[in-house]
């Protein structure tokens, strides 16, 4: 890396002295439109956001706009529906995470064995992850979890038991369900791809040495998936805080305010309040949150950048 | 040792009940848009049917509209990602080969961008769309899908370049090749398998995108997760041709998806995982 670094601007140099200051012109330039749109479409709307979440600006009532100071942030913490839809948020992202990253590593494990069929086994297994999220919404809304024409209703039937109205009497569950459906395949194709790379040597010493499969397990699969593990658990976070079309198709939220997460109680406040300001203070909320996360994936990132120049 | 073929065999055995029952929800919508929508809606479930295709003619239909939707999918996937890749290509390469102080502040600057939530510049997006007459326009729609890919784009072509060796570059700009020439005619054509696994990432993200389909469009730009999303309160009228319309949308991504793992796991893990 260093060495094209050095190398390239001087073979530009003794051309002639010049040629160095046209030449870093050039790489700006190259990179510019691609910065630029980034600025345009990310960093100025966001700009905008903590702007707009310091104004009273309701489009049903422009009479009454201009600086509000904190006030949007008050009404904010003031308001139930914000506390539930922050515990909602919160609910949603540590049972998904759970769920998916145990289930996940389970399957990486089972997947990761020799057995016929394995890759046909393995695509079908993560063919949920590739399902558009409108149409996983749909799909259990009204095959499954249906209670009257649903499947799952069927099958309680089947056993001699009440069929479950899914949606209604267990919003929450329903929705981590559809959500762990679609990502335990990404945490299980992440997972086997980290457990592909673990180095056979380093499993048939420990089997020399008689380790068990819990201890091989527990100090060379565990140790070596670390890195992959983090990576799955905040990637996953920041997905899980942001998830919004399996709530739209199916609960819209309710019953109630019961599958209200911060994502849609931003969009009904945009939408159906057309509050500007006070959504825009619980955007600001939102990203805070994704920031949490966020900036520890970043910063490994950017780690892993520096090793990779080091190579 | 007999034990442990046994306990292989099960471990076998295990693996594909877990990975049909994942796959069964599938398989279910798939069975269901075979069915007249008669078929569909029982309380007892039809397990063994005549298959039949009219539920895909309903859906595709004149008057059904799949066809505008599935035009505006297309649309904004496909040119989502090659402004995309006109954007990133430029920018990884100058990054990727012509490293200067700021570099890396740069990368991992975009890459961040990645993690603003879309909630978080909803809002004056979508009051800039409306002054502006972007809103329920493919052209405004196709746009946010660029932004909303180009830091995994970037990050992706960027990784691809780094691949190729530093000597065939600097081969060329010693035999006097311009930066651009050096682009076009040394570092696209080695680096052109892994430009299109990531057109290939970019097409299937921006085409199961929903949000912000959802939020910016309405019917002239909508996409087929609009028009899907839209049989939400259809209760139980049209199952089968609302399983018709889902499995040609979702057909082309898994077929495409199970050629691409390795990339996804690659792209969406900003190249933690490989």
């Amino acid at each position: 890396m260093k060495a094209i670094s050095q190398s390239a601007p001087s073979a530009g140099l003794s051309a002639e002295v010049t040629g160095a200051r046209s030449f870093a012109r050039t790489t700006r330039l190259l990179m510019a439109p691609a910065v630029i749109f980034l600025l345009i479409w990310m960093l100025v709307p966001l700009a905008m956001t903590i702007y707009y979440s310091f104004q009273q600006y309701n489009l049903l009532m422009p009479m009454y706009d201009g600086f509000a100071g904190f006030n949007n942030f008050v009404i904010l913490l003031g308001d139930p529906t914000f506390w539930k839809s922050l515990a909602n948020t919160l609910i949603i992202v540590a049972a998904s995470l759970v769920i998916t990253v145990g289930l996940g590593l389970a399957l990486a494990l089972l997947f990761n064995r020799t057995f016929v069929g394995r890759g046909v086994a393995r695509t079908l297994a993560v063919a949920p992850f590739f399902v558009m999220p409108v149409v996983t919404g749909l799909i259990w809304k009204n095959m499954l979890f249906h209670p009257v024409f649903g499947l799952f209703a069927w099958i309680a039937r089947q056993l001699g038991l009440e069929p479950v109205d899914w949606l209604a009497h267990y919003p929450m569950l329903s929705v981590i369900i559809m959500i762990t459906w679609e990502w335990t395949p990404f945490a299980l194709l992440v997972l086997l791809t980290g457990l592909q790379s673990l180095p056979e040597d380093q499993i048939e010493a420990a089997k020399l040495d008689g380790a068990s499969a819990w201890q091989e397990f527990r100090h060379i699969v565990i140790p070596h998936l670390g890195q992959v593990l983090y990576v799955v658990v905040m990637l996953e976070s920041i997905f899980f805080l942001t998830s919004f079309a399996e709530i739209y198709t199916t609960t819209s939220g309710g019953p109630g305010t019961a599958t209200t997460n911060l994502p849609y109680y931003i969009f009904q406040t945009v939408f159906q309040q057309n509050d500007i300001g006070i959504a825009s203070a619980a955007a600001i909320g939102a990203v805070i949150l994704a920031n949490i996360f966020a900036i520890m994936l970043i910063r490994y990132i950017a780690g892993n950048l520096n090793a990779g120049a080091a190579r | 040792m007999r034990s442990k073929r046994f306990n292989n065999v099960a471990m076998g055995v295990l693996a594909w009940v877990v990975a049909l029952l994942i796959f069964f929800p599938i398989l279910w919508l798939l069975l269901t848009a075979f069915k007249t929508e008669q078929q569909a809606f029982t309380v007892v479930p039809n397990f063994f049917f005549s298959p039949t295709l009219e539920s895909f003619k309903t859906a595709l239909a004149q008057g059904s509209g799949y066809w505008h939707y599935a035009w505006n999918s297309v649309l904004t996937a496909v040119a989502s990602t090659v402004i995309g890749l006109a954007l990133a290509v430029p920018a990884a390469y100058a990054m990727a080969f012509y490293p200067n102080k700021r570099t890396d502040f740069l990368l991992v600057w975009m890459v961040s961008t990645k993690f603003i939530p879309a909630v978080g510049v909803l809002i004056p997006i979508y009051l800039v769309y409306s002054a502006v007459g972007l809103l329920d326009n493919a052209l405004g729609l196709t746009l946010l899908f660029t932004a909303m890919n180009l830091p995994i784009i970037v990050w992706m072509v960027y990784s691809y370049f780094r691949d190729i060796p530093k000597d065939i570059v600097e081969a060329a700009d010693i035999d006097g090749a311009s930066i651009m020439q050096t682009l076009f005619k040394v570092v696209l054509p080695l680096a052109l398998p892994g430009l299109a696994s990531t057109g290939l990432l970019a097409l299937i993200l921006a085409w199961n995108e929903s949000f912000w389909s959802i939020t910016m469009t309405d019917h002239s730009a909508a996409t087929l997760a609009v028009y899907i999303a839209s049989f939400k309160s259809a209760e139980g009228l049209f199952w089968a041709k609302m399983s018709a319309a889902s499995v040609l949308a979702i057909a082309p991504i898994i077929v495409l998806g199970w050629f691409t793992q390795r990339q996804m796991v690659r792209g969406l893990t900003f190249g933690a995982v490989k």
